[in-house]
């Protein structure tokens, strides 16, 4: 009885099965620098950071404390929350010295 | 001094302790980590004194326990150079973690271990079962009977441990107090056959490397973490497979050739013991005395014992009538680890001999000629226990 896990990982059917241990590098090498980036640590998230930018007063408080550097900035303001990796810590809401920033749930975006 | 020793100007004099620095001296190794604790202290102590003086090119880190020379000695291969350290006892149990985290990491890290009881009771003489704690590690294990099969080992032991098939850790053994603080005859080879046997050191990858940046030692979740240990796995067993090319290498520059078990008198006999380390020396004594009068007796030493020579045992014992296995070390709630293995790779054998435990030497308790002489006795006379004590006071 094949199980859904296993035909996701049949390699002639999806080229980015999990690799055998015949195939990884030794020593637990990751031999690609800066490989963290194709972790998407966002898919962890149970609540999204919403900002009321009407209130936001571009303080740089949320980006230096966000612990995935997940605060997106351009020409000196904020414009927005990376979410490939903003793991819904909720840390910006707390800090946020006006209190623009609702941690709302990611259950309600995903339909 | 005999004539034949004078003739070897290449004979030297010293302690297994002394012989382990001065094979480290011979290697040259970029870092050493030290810590003392008896009875290696005088490796790390030898050793010193080769810095101090310049013999050697090594930078000598001195750190706080043996968790961190350990840790060190890790950093430093990372890194990609040669690093090497040694312990015992207390020692080897404070940096057991950092002991998996290395073969996990595929370092082929040397480290002389000199064999000493584990507390509690505190005891600093001689017996396996710091080693035997080990035996899970991934760590590849040799056992030295005497001072120079330690000096011969260790450049074995790095040869097969930096082969790329390999990259596994190696420790080299050898009896406390009784090898590392007995000045014995050991025949030195030239440096520079050492330093072609043993080439130099070109990781693959390496922390220092900055045109290839590698990440070492992240963390593997459940679906990953099966597959690198499936690999340390693989990587032992080719070190069993690469094992005897190594040994016939090394052969052409000692003139010994080291096999993964040596036979003493074993061909025809009929009782058998089987041992590690400095004990076989005694039991070569007993064997000789005994066979003077006819009897049919032998002794199977282990040396290589990660990886298990199984198919050696099996062919080597299988015909015999009854063999005696000495432990060192127990494993108290089961029974004693090399006669656990010996017994288990007989399983599927169609011939077996009568196989007997024998624990003996814990804390360093003295082995004698008359305890190993009886031991051939109760094999010679049908003893009916399997489990025994020899040289416990009941």
């Amino acid at each position: 009885m094949k199980l859904k896990q296993d035909k996701k990982q049949d390699k002639a059917k999806n080229p980015n099965a999990k690799k055998g241990w015949k195939e990884l590098p030794i020593g637990t090498l990751v031999l690609e620098p800066g490989s963290s980036l194709n972790y998407k640590t966002g898919d962890w998230r149970t609540f999204r950071p919403e900002t009321d930018f009407k209130k936001c007063i571009h303080c740089m408080i949320c980006w230096i404390n966000c612990p995935d550097s997940a605060i997106t900035v351009k020409d000196g303001k904020k414009i927005g929350t990376n979410l490939d990796y903003c793991k819904g810590c909720g840390v910006c809401a707390d800090e946020c010295p006006v209190k623009c920033i609702q941690m709302v749930e990611e259950s309600k975006y995903r339909k | 001094m005999t004539e034949q020793t004078k003739k070897e100007k290449n004979m030297l004099g010293l302690t297994g302790a002394e012989a382990a620095a001065h094979a480290m001296k011979q290697i040259n190794p970029e870092v050493v980590a030290c810590y003392p604790i008896t009875p290696q202290t005088e490796i790390m102590h030898t050793f010193s004194k080769y810095v101090a003086d310049g013999d050697v090119d090594t930078e000598f880190v001195r750190v706080e326990s043996e968790h961190s020379a350990m840790s060190a000695t890790v950093g430093a291969a990372a890194a990609g150079i040669r690093a090497m350290t040694a312990t015992s006892s207390q020692g080897l149990a404070l940096m057991h973690e950092i002991v998996y985290i290395t073969s996990g990491l595929r370092l082929p890290i040397v480290m002389p271990v000199v064999n000493r009881a584990l507390s509690a009771p505190i005891n600093i003489h001689c017996d396996h079962t710091d080693t035997m704690a080990e035996r899970d590690s991934g760590w590849l294990q040799f056992y030295c009977e005497s001072a120079e099969e330690v000096y011969h080992m260790i450049f074995i032991a790095l040869k097969l441990a930096e082969n790329e098939k390999v990259l596994l850790p190696a420790m080299v053994c050898q009896d406390g107090f009784i090898t590392s603080h007995g000045v014995e005859n050991l025949r030195e080879i030239e440096t520079k056959k050492i330093k072609s046997f043993i080439g130099t050191y070109n990781p693959k990858h390496s922390l220092l490397d900055i045109e290839h940046p590698i990440s070492s030692g992240s963390i593997f979740f459940y679906d990953y973490f099966f597959e690198a240990r499936r690999q340390q796995i693989d990587a032992i067993e080719q070190a069993k497979l690469l094992y005897p090319k190594v040994a016939k290498e090394f052969e052409k520059i000692s003139g010994v050739y080291y096999d993964f078990v040596e036979e003493y008198n074993l061909k025809d006999a009929e009782y058998v013991i089987v041992a590690m380390s400095s004990t076989c020396g005694t039991v070569k004594d007993v064997v000789d005395f005994l066979r003077k009068q006819g009897k049919k007796v032998g002794l199977l030493k282990i040396r290589v014992f990660r990886p298990f020579p199984n198919e050696e045992i099996v062919k080597l014992l299988k015909d015999k009538k009854k063999v005696a296995i000495l432990d060192r070390a127990i494993a108290p709630g089961s029974y004693a680890p090399l006669f656990s293995e010996i017994r288990s790779v007989f399983y599927e054998s169609d011939k077996k001999p009568e196989i007997y435990s024998y624990m003996f030497g814990l804390g360093g308790r003295d082995v004698t000629l008359d305890n190993i002489e009886s031991v051939f006795s109760d094999l010679m006379n049908n003893k009916k226990e399997k489990i025994n004590y020899l040289g416990l006071r009941e």
